[in-house]
């Protein structure tokens, strides 16, 4: 097992160009261990001098047989799985598959819930950007991004702790609901954040935006065009800067997003630019759907009350015979799915973010399949990197913003 | 009376060889970057401004693994990356530490299936292990503040 | 059905004559294998720019068709989704590729050569994705074991510690 694999140059002989084969282009191996990968891909590159002439990505280091396993467990088992794959954006994961077993079930979600679902989706999404642009900041050397966003990043992290106690993997949105009710403290930690972000945002945007330097390293750089985004099922941030205005919280709307008013930016030119100012307006219309879901959220139960596949209460179990049954009978065999199949998206803050899953009647999923936004937005990657410096391609690679956990699972 | 109440103003310390080792070890052990998954997110905000690591003498981090002293293996390592792991770990040079932050490096975490190595001390030899998923900051300080204290109490007699 | 939908439905039903079933609102249509790439190629003109996503399922011990092969479009222009299914028998599982219609189904055959074994003629770069290249089986199938290792409780503790490969120096 420890045995590294020696991959021969003819195994790859079809994929770069001939001057490889003769030796006047060099192969260099950007290992699955370096500091701006963002996680663990690897890069095969052929290098003309410092230009780079193919890109070839290498996936796979991160692999965690999340599909296998899921259908080793039950639904509720299964979904704190689920939180591990796009580790930047949990909350985002756990909708997808809640909606997606809601689906298959015919569950009902209260609106309150909703409500909360949207709130907690849309900071994850603030601060998984954050995340992005401080990543994508230190890889082109502007560190005191990467401080000012992990320091915001925190009081996100705060508010999702309140909730459910966990910093990041939280599994509070469940199938039927979320796990429990919003503490008392929540509104107001939640009005602290909208009141102070806006300012911060304005900040990053005023070290950034209309610095020279910065618009040295992105502006013109790894152009990716409408129709070969499209091509190559592209969605997300990726797919907007290119030019196509697809955004399922507006063409697809779920779980309550068709009340709330925002912009879905565009920008036409599909450069690392672009990504940049997308993202950017992203993170403030962001907090505007906060702004306006936590003003109109709604009083009521947090859970559905179907308790043949959500857990009744806690409270309840020691005054009723009905909820302590389903309680023992959905803790230790689960409910039993009726057989069918549904693929169910949400927008995560990198694309479309769906699952497959298919029940044969049994308690636990019969094939679960992710399908994931980074496996296609990477696959834009050789496209964009032909011709390119090296310098450059780290500034594609932090913009494409890549999670290696969602591409292999 | 010692040597120092006779030197001390001149800015002389006496202690044992041993000591003075360890406490440099100590004071500036630089970690590699070897973020895998989620646990990475959680070191590089421990790295950051809210719970700096760099109190700790962890000013950077060295990507090289020829330049490193501590090899924190954060996130799940998968049977395609534990030749790579096993490799950059023979690279690094003596005195060196392996820190197992979070579950899934310690024992497998969460997956128990074909992928993923249950625990990295199947590949590395390891000194540390921080649990959860992810550790809090907080948490893999108080497991580097541990390593500290074995490397503290670590001696020369054998050779090393 | 929305009627954009399902006159959509009706001109692939004509031309490759097979059933659409819907459920939960979704439309789902069973093609023969070796008509494919054409039923691609048309849904394609008709309006369904992505390919969202495409995967297989597995249904061991049931060897003919074993696997099901899903291809699941997005239409942005009509806001609209289909899903295709193909049946692919057990024995020497294979599937022309349509990577000239969609490209990023280049990496998604891979991933099902990878995890199933189904293999995709005319494919420019047929090789594992996710496993290591040097990896016996295909690990989704229903047949491939999950692997898992046995949970140390006290009682038998001792025994799996001796077992565990333990890293040297």
């Amino acid at each position: 097992m420890t045995d590294l694999q020696e991959v021969s140059v003819d195994e790859l002989k079809h994929l770069v160009s001939e001057r490889a084969v003769k030796g006047e282009t060099m192969l260099l191996n950007m290992g699955p261990q370096h500091p701006s990968t963002h996680g663990v891909l690897r890069l095969l590159l052929e290098l003309d001098g410092e230009i780079v002439v193919n890109c070839i990505p290498d996936v796979g280091y991160l692999h965690t047989g999340v599909e296998k396993n899921m259908e080793a467990k039950t639904y509720q088992k299964a979904e704190v799985m689920s939180d591990r794959l796009d580790y930047m954006n949990p909350p985002g994961n756990n909708l997808a598959y809640s909606m997606a077993v809601e689906k298959l079930v015919g569950l009902d979600v209260p609106p309150r819930a909703q409500a909360i679902r949207v709130i907690l989706a849309e900071l994850t999404r603030f601060q998984s950007h954050l995340v992005w642009l401080g990543t994508a900041a230190l890889d082109l050397a502007a560190m005191s991004v990467f401080l000012y966003c992990f320091r915001e990043r925190e009081y996100i992290l705060d508010i999702m702790e309140m909730c459910s106690g966990q910093r990041m993997m939280t599994t509070y949105i469940r199938p039927g609901g979320v796990w429990r009710d919003v503490p008392v403290e929540f509104e107001a930690a939640v009005r602290q954040i909208l009141k102070t972000f806006p300012r911060r945002v304005d900040e990053y945007e005023a070290l950034l935006t209309r610095n020279p330097l910065w618009l040295d390293r992105t502006l013109g750089i790894g152009k990716l065009s409408a129709e070969d985004a499209l091509n190559l099922g592209v969605t997300g941030p990726l797919l907007r800067a290119s030019g196509v205005k697809w955004d399922l919280r507006k063409d697809q709307p779920y779980s309550g997003y068709e009340q709330y008013d925002f912009v879905v930016p565009t920008h036409p030119e599909g450069d690392v630019y672009a990504r940049y100012l997308v993202r950017m307006e992203e993170m403030r219309q962001s907090l505007r759907i906060v702004e306006q879901a936590l003003n109109r959220m709604p009083y009521g139960p947090v859970r559905s009350n179907n308790y043949k596949f959500v857990p009744p209460p806690r409270s309840e179990i020691g005054v009723s015979m009905e909820a302590l049954i389903h309680h023992f009978k959905l803790w230790t065999e689960g409910f039993e799915a009726p057989k069918g199949a549904i693929y169910s998206a949400v927008e995560s803050p990198r694309g479309e973010l769906g699952v497959y899953l298919e029940s044969d009647g049994s308690a636990k999923p019969y094939r679960v399949h992710w399908r994931t936004p980074s496996y296609d937005n990477l696959q834009s990657m050789p496209l964009m990197c032909k011709g390119v410096l090296v310098a450059d391609l780290i500034a594609i690679i932090g913009s494409v913003d890549i999670v290696l956990g969602d591409i292999d699972r | 009376m010692g040597v120092e109440q006779k030197l001390g103003n001149m800015g002389v310390v006496t202690t044992t060889l041993e000591e003075v080792i360890n406490w440099s070890r100590t004071n500036a052990m630089w970690p590699m970057l070897f973020g895998l998954a989620c646990c990475a997110i959680e070191m590089m905000s421990a790295q950051a401004s809210h719970y700096d690591m760099s109190r700790f003498g962890m000013e950077l981090m060295r990507a090289s693994p020829r330049q490193s002293d501590l090899m924190i293996v954060a996130g799940r390592v998968s049977r395609k990356m534990a030749p790579v792991l096993r490799r950059l770990y023979d690279q690094m040079p003596e005195p060196k530490w392996v820190i197992s932050m979070g579950d899934c490096a310690s024992c497998g975490g969460v997956f128990n299936n074909y992928a993923v190595v249950q625990g990295v001390d199947e590949v590395v030899p390891v000194d540390v292990y921080v649990a959860g998923c992810p550790p809090r900051p907080e948490a893999l300080i108080h497991g580097i503040v541990t390593l500290y204290e074995k490397v503290r109490s670590e001696k020369i007699a054998n050779g090393k | 059905m929305e009627e954009k939908l399902a006159s959509i439905v009706q001109s692939l039903e004509k031309d490759y004559g097979t059933q659409a079933s819907e459920q939960h609102g979704e439309v789902s249509l069973v093609v023969p294998s070796e008509k494919i790439v054409a039923a691609c190629q048309q849904v394609r003109e008709l309006g369904f720019e992505l390919l969202s996503t495409m995967t297989a399922v597995d249904y061991w011990p049931q060897e003919d068709p074993r696997f099901h092969v899903l291809y699941q479009f997005t239409s942005l222009s009509l806001h609209l989704n289909l899903r295709l299914r193909v049946m692919v028998p057990g024995v020497n599982p294979r599937l022309p590729t349509i990577t000239s219609i969609y490209r990023n189904a280049n990496w998604r055959e891979r991933e099902l050569w990878d995890m199933f074994g189904i293999k995709f003629t005319g494919h420019p770069d047929l090789r594992r994705i996710l496993m290591p290249v040097d990896w016996e089986g295909h690990p989704l199938r229903k047949d491939y074991p999950l692997g898992y290792e046995e949970p140390q409780f006290t009682f038998n503790f001792d025994q799996i510690n001796l077992r565990k490969p333990y890293a040297k120096e």
